[in-house]
């Protein structure tokens, strides 16, 4: 690991000032990708800029219904807060099929979502990746592909969003609250925080040089009963998802009201399924309407060499949690 | 292929160096007979555990005092580990792994793969299990850290280290610091009702672990060997307070004349 200045700053307000614009500066949270990539030497800081434990820790109702996630509380507290757990049961579930007790002891809701890609070439120091050394060249396009991403991808990134969490966030319409240098703050909806590849896949969100997660923003519960976080892996507990879909419908009888629907690790993002949310508004919930909510779904999938398997794997994969989340009672 | 003719463990010649061991152990006379009765001397290791103490870690050398020039970025950190404060100047870089084991002669804490995948190096800060090799020592100020050295009370064992001797929860013992902490951790996280990825309905709290709860909880903590079953059956018994018969036995003496003459 390179050298580095360590930095524990006691307010936020400190740790933005810290933030130095003219050195490679990271904020660290629960440091369970962040140090790793240190030692893999894919990650080079300058300065870390601990901000794990300054004073985000709550979780607490907003004005409207809905909950406020502070960022710097861990992963484990917050999937099982009884208020999470009660409300939005979907973003408990998802939490938990994340990594190990441990990891998500340490790992932070804010860091979550700043969790960089797993694509190997990534990792690899010794490969070309656009995301790691821009200009490099992107050694997935046309290499081992198998996990890669089957929708938004670019030529020069292929990578995809490893995140759980941010699947549920995505499907329940979440907000992401930052704080600036200056003191100012803003408020980032959920599918705005991520972005596409595009030319620049070295920047994984829309968050400026500096800025600081303060906060994660939950609507008004929707989905307290019907709900499913359906994550398909290569071993049963402990492992990336190979595809994995979050849903949560609102029911009459047998009729779907509302649905909150994404998909992970299809994409650079969480893959947000909009026109399949309305579809299903309105519809009686059937196996034949989920399937064709699926097709739809995968519509415009753009396989790469080595991933068509996605495309059959994510529509079995979003049936399976539409069909448990309806059959909840 | 016939089967060497061993002696029997109380007349075979013992090696200098198990002597040693024997020795360094204090276990001598009728004790030794007993214990080398109870055993092969390829199992010596396994039985030799519970009468380690943290006497016998305590004689472990103090570390060399660095020299600071050597450290880059050095912080100064008070380390709370097992009710001691440690005092220690630490380069920036290092981990709270590599501080035990490197600075305070902590050993119990494991370094696996050193990536956080597989959870030999697991310790409690703060009560919570968490990895060792992915936290900074310098994160480290004013928490509480337990590592497997301070579970017992002098030379009672912690009921999960008791648990995994009895019920074999191992074979080479690597994992085993890691797997302990962690399954110690578990306990409390059942004690609040705390849900997982296989709780049929994570709005329900869980008290009462399954044995498939019980796995879940613990894929953090990667076994080579695959003693697996074995490990949840000693967490089991803990969590559930019931006892439950071990799945391994000491061979008798006719068993073992069996083996021998077998062909």
């Amino acid at each position: 690991m390179r050298p580095f200045q360590f930095h524990c700053p006691s307010s936020a307000a400190e740790a933005l000032q810290k933030h130095s614009r003219d050195q490679k500066t990271h904020y660290l949270g629960g440091g369970t990708n962040l140090i790793d990539l240190m030692k893999e030497d894919v990650e080079r800081p300058d300065h870390l800029i601990e901000v794990a434990d300054l004073p985000f820790k709550e979780i607490t109702q907003t004005a409207n219904g809905g909950l406020m996630l502070g960022a710097t509380l861990n992963n484990n507290k917050t999937a099982n807060h009884r208020l999470v757990r009660k409300n939005f049961p979907l973003l408990t579930m998802a939490m938990l099929s994340a990594a190990t007790e441990q990891i998500r002891n340490m790992a932070t809701n804010g860091g979550n979502l700043l969790q960089r890609t797993r694509c190997p070439y990534y990792f690899e120091t010794s490969m070309p990746c656009n995301k790691r050394e821009p200009g490099s060249g992107c050694g997935a396009l046309n290499g081992a592909n198998s996990k890669s991403a089957i929708f938004g991808w670019s030529e020069s990134c292929v990578a995809t969003h490893p995140s759980d969490m941010c699947v549920a966030l995505a499907a329940l319409n979440a907000k992401v609250h930052v704080e600036q240098a200056d003191g100012s703050s803003r408020v980032i909806p959920f599918t705005e925080f991520h972005r596409l590849p595009g030319d620049q896949p070295e920047k994984d969100t829309n968050l400026e040089t500096g800025e600081l997660i303060t906060g994660i923003e939950l609507p008004k519960s929707e989905f307290p009963d019907h709900y499913y976080y359906y994550k398909v892996r290569e071993r049963s507990s402990y492992a990336f998802a190979l595809v994995s879909a979050a849903v949560g419908l609102q029911m009459q009888g047998n009729t779907i009201i509302k649905a909150g629907l994404a998909l992970g690790k299809v994409a650079h993002k969480p893959w947000k399924l909009e026109n399949v949310e309305r579809f299903l508004e309105g519809k009686e919930a059937s196996l034949s309407t989920f399937e064709a909510a699926a097709e739809l779904a995968f519509e415009d999938a753009q396989p790469l060499s080595k991933n068509e398997y996605k495309i059959e794997l994510g529509k079995k994969t979003l049936v399976q949690a539409l069909v448990r989340a309806a059959a909840r009672s | 292929m016939k089967p060497s003719n061993q002696p029997s463990s109380q007349d075979r010649k013992l090696g200098k160096e198990e002597e040693q061991l024997l020795d360094d152990l204090g276990i001598f006379g009728q004790s030794r007979r007993t214990f080398l009765n109870q055993m092969s001397a390829a199992g010596i290791s396994l039985m030799a555990v519970p009468y380690f103490t943290s006497d016998m870690f305590a004689q472990a050398p103090k570390a060399p005092d660095l020299d600071p020039e050597s450290l880059l970025n050095a912080l100064e950190v008070n380390l709370k580990i097992n009710g001691d404060t440690y005092p220690l100047q630490v380069d920036s870089r290092m981990t709270l792994l590599d501080a035990l084991r490197e600075r305070l002669n902590l050993t119990g804490s494991k370094k696996g793969c050193d990536h956080g995948q597989c959870g030999a190096c697991t310790v409690l800060i703060d009560g919570k299990r968490k990895l060792s090799c992915l936290t900074l020592s310098a994160t480290c100020k004013d928490k509480e850290i337990t590592t497997v050295e301070g579970l017992a009370q002098g030379t009672d064992l912690h009921p999960v280290q008791a648990a995994f001797l009895k019920h074999d929860g191992f074979q080479c013992g690597y994992c085993t610091p890691g797997q302990i902490c962690s399954a110690v951790s578990l306990l409390d996280e059942a004690k609040r009702g705390e849900v997982s990825y296989v709780t049929e309905n994570v709005k329900d709290e869980v008290t009462q672990l399954s044995d498939k709860e019980i796995r879940e909880r613990m894929s953090g903590n990667i076994c080579r060997c695959g003693a697996y079953n074995n490990i949840v059956q000693a967490i089991q018994e803990v969590h559930s307070g019931k006892a439950e018969m071990p799945r391994w036995e000491f061979a008798t003496e006719q068993e073992l004349e069996a083996s021998r003459t077998a062909e």
